[in-house]
């Protein structure tokens, strides 16, 4: 520790860090633009200049490292001289558009002019003039307003982990520009939009709606992933214009993804549901509230009645608040159906017993420490994007990273491994890394895992993994993922994951979408949570045999269920289809016979419970469109017109305490025969785009428009497609079953021999349905 | 003794009527002053701030940039403005409402704004039957700068030089 003095003031701070942190700890103000505590050090705006003693000139205080007995004045007439003559050569090339500019009213330099500015220019040669680039359908660019302080570019390389901006030139030509006009894709690249001082980087879907101080603010938090990010939903008149992150050190830090920034987009799409509406004849007409509650609660009741309770179940998105999953499976107990599921992506459910809640293991935070990371089915940078940034953070700490998927994915962090075997090996792959672990620690193996291990061989890769994984031991964690999820062996995958977790005491952390952990704290599972006994029926046993009803709970069938094919023709069968959803399309007034609309999350109350358990509440920040309303609310007046008991819940509150915390229980690592991959078909990688999850996320135009959301095709290794004779780009048809479809087809190494990597939840690939593997028939 | 018989003098000749008539007729034969509204009106200062108007450059581009400075520094919370970006990719308003019964006409939208769009033109005689008629939308305030532009030009161009 150092002893300095700011402005006379005596501070005790950590000599060697720099005079700016210092500063900022005692509350003493230093003007600042490339300056970002988050980011490393640049020094190229010098602003932050201040006296200090026995210098001859002024020293930034961000690239200052503090000595014991430093005498520093950061008002002194040097300093302010030094500060004010900085912003004047700042403002020579920043051209006067504030009133037009987005920032204005939240810009640095709009504020430190006014305090370091002068009142008039001595400037009269011509200004510089940088073109605007098109950068994607997220952030607007005004690259003239650009002061070239790099934030931007470091946060692409330091934080998201990809230089997609970068500077060019020297000088005054120096500009912010991507490699060669590409777009910016990174899934939290909204955050440059927050770092960049000035108007240069805005965003997109936000530009020109409104000004920072006309919006009132409200505390929300993000329902996509399960992080849990905490937000500023920013409102005007109704409509939320603009989401902003919220600090929490512990959660987000101060980033957000994009998909939690940009979702909002979804409340004004055109497919909004903002009636309810009842199918009469095969004709949508709308009505009120009153008469289709009355006409679900009457067909709800005469199925009950004449097929029993068992022929009733519920389908829920996983991005459902809390209330909604406590509310929904309080109805369906009230009703005497178990039958309730939120897991649509799922297949594998013969570990529904013996699986714990999908929680991480350890705090996020912590995951910056970890020694070793196993990733297993998981594609994280998509899947969880602000996990990913901290993984990052372990990387660049020595953690190492290891990766075994059935694609080699990009990651934006160097991996120790990154093993992509073809789905029908994953198992055997983990099974030897198992067989490893358990022969370097000298512990006892299952005879099954030795067994599925047979079929992979030992490579020095695995050896390492192995090594590093027990080095790491408790400081290190294995996330499997939501790849995993849709793969037909998960139950497998994650017992394997778990005996190699405990052999190694390593911790094992199990991921899955959205508010996942909401589902299982408010028990909305065909199983029970304590006894792990089974109780209902799963979504796959709901949808063969089709119920005589079903409730769908803001999702799309063929979109949001792996068994997109599957699903559809089960609710055709299905006597009774009640659509609660906030959207609706051609696929559900088709299966549909009532639609109830349903609020928004930022429209609604609610709860998310996030991967390390943490209970995060928020309050609705606008009304519902139309005559939409809150899940909580639409349920409890349901059961209230059921004459179900225990529903006078007048807020959201009261539904949300009445839940008990959710108890860590750990999974057991039985394990069960494998499902195999046929020989001669190809396997088939399910992929979820970052930008298909949910309805929400599919309704949001800009999310849409970014290239995280490419049209549907399926890709497969270059010489799988040479020895079949398909050539890039051609057309072929893929089989399943008597599901097929025609889809464009493109070669890419990262993928297997033999497998086709084929997005899911995309309208062109929903006809195959649940697809293990598939038959390619000639190109068409 | 003295005052008394000052009194009876004056109340006997009704001296202070006399004084009182004679201030009659001086005015009696003076130049009038009074202003004979609506066929006549008083002079009026070319920063006089009246009905409201939204002006259009030359080239017919209206001015407004939808900066919503105006909306911010009204006290009355007169001004309503939404704004979006237009087709061209420009800043522009999609609605630019004053509820002329909330103004206080103190004319600091004018003062604020950066591209002298917003303006008080001399004109005062306007009435609506009920309180929707004073509600200005955007069409309505750019039909008025565009039958005032040239009071408002002039108006603006003689203020200038205070400025």
């Amino acid at each position: 520790m150092a002893t300095i003095e700011i402005n006379g003031q005596k501070i005790e701070a950590e000599a060697g860090s720099m005079l700016i942190r210092a500063a900022d700890a005692a509350g003493i103000y230093i003007p600042r633009f490339c300056y970002h505590d988050k980011l490393s050090i640049a020094a190229n705006c010098r602003m932050c200049l201040v006296e200090v003693e026995n210098a001859p000139k002024p020293l930034p205080a961000c690239a200052t490292p503090i000595t014991d007995g430093m005498k520093v004045e950061t008002q002194s007439e040097q300093a302010r001289a030094a500060q004010k003559s900085t912003m004047e050569f700042l403002l020579i090339n920043h051209p006067l558009d504030c009133p037009i500019c987005d920032q204005g009213g939240e810009c640095e330099l709009q504020d430190l002019a006014v305090g370091y500015g002068k009142d008039i220019s001595r400037f009269s040669e011509g200004k510089r003039v940088v073109f605007d680039k098109n950068i994607g359908s997220l952030i607007s660019t005004d690259m003239t307003r650009c002061i070239q302080c790099t934030r931007c570019v470091r946060f692409g390389q330091e934080i998201a982990g990809i230089m997609e901006l970068g500077m060019v030139n020297r000088g005054e030509h120096s500009e912010i520009m991507t490699f060669m006009g590409q777009a910016v894709c990174s899934e939290v690249s909204g955050n440059v939009i927050d770092l960049c001082p000035v108007g240069a980087l805005t965003s997109k879907p936000f530009r020109f709606k409104a000004r920072s101080w006309e919006m009132q603010n409200h505390d929300g938090v993000a329902v996509h992933d399960t992080v849990g990010s905490n937000t500023i939903v920013q409102t005007l008149r109704g409509e939320v214009l603009r989401v902003l992150p919220r600090n929490n050190e512990a959660i987000n830090e101060e980033w957000l993804s994009d998909r939690d920034r940009f979702s909002y987009t979804a409340n004004n799409s055109e497919q909004r549901l903002t009636t309810p509406m009842l199918k009469i004849n095969g004709e949508w007409k709308e009505t009120d509230w009153q008469t289709a509650l009355d006409n679900v609660s009457s067909k709800l009741k005469k199925i009950v009645d004449e097929y029993g309770a068992d022929s009733v179940g519920t389908l829920a998105s996983p991005t459902s608040t809390l209330e909604e999953f406590s509310l929904l499976a309080k109805l369906m107990r009230g009703l005497g159906s178990q039958n309730m599921d939120y897991r649509l992506r799922q297949q594998d459910f013969r570990a529904d017993g013996m699986m714990s809640a999908p929680l991480l293991g350890d705090s996020i935070a912590s995951l910056e420490q970890a020694k070793a990371v196993l990733l297993i089915g998981s594609n994280i940078r998509k899947e969880q994007p602000l996990l990913a940034t901290r993984l990052r953070k372990a990387a660049g700490n020595g953690g190492s990273i290891s990766a075994i998927n059935s694609t080699k994915f990009d990651f934006a962090f160097p991996l120790q491994a990154n093993i992509a075997v073809s789905p029908s090996l994953l198992l055997a792959t983990l099974a030897r890394l198992a067989v490893i672990v358990a022969q370097k620690k000298q512990a006892s193996i299952n005879e099954t895992v030795a067994e599925l291990a047979e079929t992979c061989d030992a490579s020095k890769e695995l050896e390492e993994l192995a090594e590093s994984l027990i080095e790491a031991g408790s400081d290190g964690q294995i996330i499997v993922g939501s790849m995993a999820q849709m793969d037909a062996n998960y139950s497998l995958l994650v017992a394997l994951a778990k005996i190699i977790g405990d052999i190694t005491e390593v911790k094992t952390g199990r991921l899955e979408e959205g508010n996942a952990v909401a589902a299982w704290q408010a028990s909305f599972l065909p199983f029970s949570v304590e006894d792990k006994s089974k109780t209902g029926k799963n979504t796959a046993e709901m949808l063969s045999p089709a119920l005589k009803a079903c409730l769908l709970f803001n999702i799309e069938p063929s979109l949001d269920c792996i068994a997109g094919k599957l699903a559809v023709d089960a609710l055709r069968e299905t006597g009774v289809v009640i659509h609660i959803g906030s959207y609706r399309n051609e696929e559900i007034e088709e299966l549909a016979h009532i639609m109830l609309p349903l609020a928004t999350a930022t429209e609604s109350d609610g709860t998310h419970v996030n991967c390390v358990g943490n209970n995060q509440s928020w309050k609705a920040a606008i009304h519902p469109k139309g005559d939409a309303r809150p899940g909580w609310k639409i349920i409890r007046v349901l059961a209230n017109y059921l004459d179900l008991e225990g529903f006078d819940y007048t807020t959201s509150e009261s539904i949300r305490d009445e839940i008990s915390r959710l108890t860590k229980a750990s999974g057991s690592s039985d394990l069960s025969a494998p499902v195999q991959i046929e020989e001669n078909m190809l396997a088939c990688i399910s992929h979820l785009s970052l930008y298909r999850v949910d309805p929400v996320t599919r309704h949001s135009q800009p999310l849409q428009q970014t290239l995280d959301n490419p049209p549907a095709a399926a890709g497969m290794h270059p010489d799988t497609l040479a020895s079949m004779k398909i050539e890039d780009g051609n057309s072929i048809e893929l089989v399943n079953g008597d599901g097929k479809i025609d889809i464009s087809v493109y070669a890419s190494a990262s993928i297997p021999l033999n497998c086709v990597l084929l997005p899911t939840a995309m309208q062109e690939t929903a006809a195959l349905g649940n697809a293990n593997w598939l038959e390619v028939k000639s190109s068409a | 003794m003295m005052n008394k018989a000052i009194f009876a003098i004056k109340s006997l000749f009704l001296i202070e009527l006399w004084k009182g008539l004679a201030v009659t007729g001086r005015h009696l034969f003076q130049r009038k002053i009074t202003v004979q509204y609506p066929e006549e009106k008083t002079p009026m200062s070319f920063r006089f701030r009246g009905l409201h108007a939204l002006r259009r450059y030359p080239n017919g581009e209206e001015r407004c940039i939808a900066c919503k400075l105006c909306e911010a520094v009204c006290p009355a919370l007169a001004i309503k403005i939404d704004s979006e970006a237009r087709e061209d990719g420009s800043r522009r308003t999609t609605r630019y409402d004053i509820d002329l019964t909330k103004c206080i006409f103190c004319g600091f939208c004018e003062e604020a704004c950066p591209v002298d769009a917003i303006v008080e033109t001399r004109e005062f005689e306007y009435f609506g039957e009920s309180q929707g008629d004073l509600y200005y939308t955007k069409d309505m305030l750019l039909a008025n700068g565009d039958r005032m532009e040239k009071s408002i030009a002039s108006d603006r161009k003689q203020d200038a030089a205070y400025r």
